[in-house]
């Protein structure tokens, strides 16, 4: 599986995202700078790390969520390609529509960073087959502005359609309804604060994130059994 | 050329741990009759004259300079009546 790690200028998490996704969980992935949009053809899915994307002017994420960058993304996203957007790929991705919703300031408006317990609420989703349904996960959390919100229709929609795919044990930030992770309704599209790809290697203290990118590459290679 | 102010503030609803903040300091430093708080962003646009030009700028706030889940904004135009 082809993966395109996605560096805006301001991306920070791009190199744990690629050093996850492509040497540690084994998919080919390649850093693809935002002016690039060609490269996303070639690619079965698209990482969009976290970091500062432009500063954070005016709204985290919205900046790049006006890029072309965005646009192309979109229309792979609309064609069904896997879409995983970490922090500020959380972010850009509730700015630009692929996801509802927004990211506030966290409610003791401090930027935090540190480990935290999730609970997996969806076990059948394409980036987490691989875990247990309430299986307790710790992802590092670290962002100030992680606090998810929407309004209650949205958030009905969210659990009608099985949508929050993560959500905190013990809420850091003050997110609607615990949540730490979203998908959209066709289920290709992921958002979320906390970071599998830290959480990749016993050194890192936790390996939870790994099956993370292995349900992706997994989900990936059985679709693709006669190609792979 | 037309001055355009742009006034962002949180939609009343949701939470503005800023604005509460701030209203505990000023309640600190003896100003108890403040009674709420809320902290947005002025942005200022240079535009040039056109038809329609509140509606462009109402347009603008709905796709990058509010967002519109979490914020209002107000449109003021220098020199309308």
């Amino acid at each position: 599986m082809k993966v395109a790690v996605i560096v805006f200028p301001g991306s920070n998490c791009d190199r744990d995202m690629f050093h996850a996704a492509g040497e540690i969980a084994g998919a080919e992935a390649s850093l693809v700078w935002y002016t690039e949009t060609h490269l996303l053809d070639s690619v079965d899915g698209i990482l969009i790390p976290g970091g500062f994307s432009y500063g954070d002017y005016l709204r985290s994420g919205s900046m790049a969520s006006t890029s072309n960058m965005m646009h192309k993304i979109q229309e792979h996203a609309e064609k069904g390609k896997p879409v995983l957007g970490v922090c500020n790929g959380f972010q850009i991705l509730t700015e630009a529509g692929l996801l509802p919703g927004a990211l506030m300031r966290n409610k003791n408006l401090s930027f935090m960073c540190h480990q935290e317990e999730l609970i997996v609420e969806d076990n059948e989703t394409i980036f987490t087959k691989l875990y247990e349904k309430k299986q307790i996960v710790r992802f590092p959390i670290a962002h100030g502005e992680g606090n998810y919100f929407c309004d209650e229709a949205t958030l009905k929609e969210l659990k009608d359609n099985n949508q929050i795919v993560f959500t905190y044990k013990n809420n850091p930030n003050g997110s609607v309804a615990d949540i730490a992770g979203i998908r959209n309704k066709a289920g290709n599209v992921l958002g979320m604060m906390p970071h599998p790809e830290r959480a990749v290697e016993a050194l890192l203290r936790s390996e939870d994130g790994l099956s993370l990118f292995q349900s992706m590459i997994a989900n990936w290679r059985s679709s693709n059994a006669v190609n792979a | 050329m037309r001055k355009v102010r742009v006034y962002i503030t949180l939609k009343q609803g949701v939470l503005d741990p800023e604005g509460k903040a701030i209203q505990t300091s000023l309640h600190s430093l003896d100003y108890p009759e403040v009674e709420d708080v809320r902290v947005g962003k002025y942005i200022e646009l240079q535009v040039k004259e056109g038809a329609d030009l509140k509606g462009r700028v109402a347009q603008m706030c709905e796709q990058l300079l509010a967002n519109p889940v979490i914020e209002d904004y107000q449109i003021e135009l220098e020199g309308a009546r």
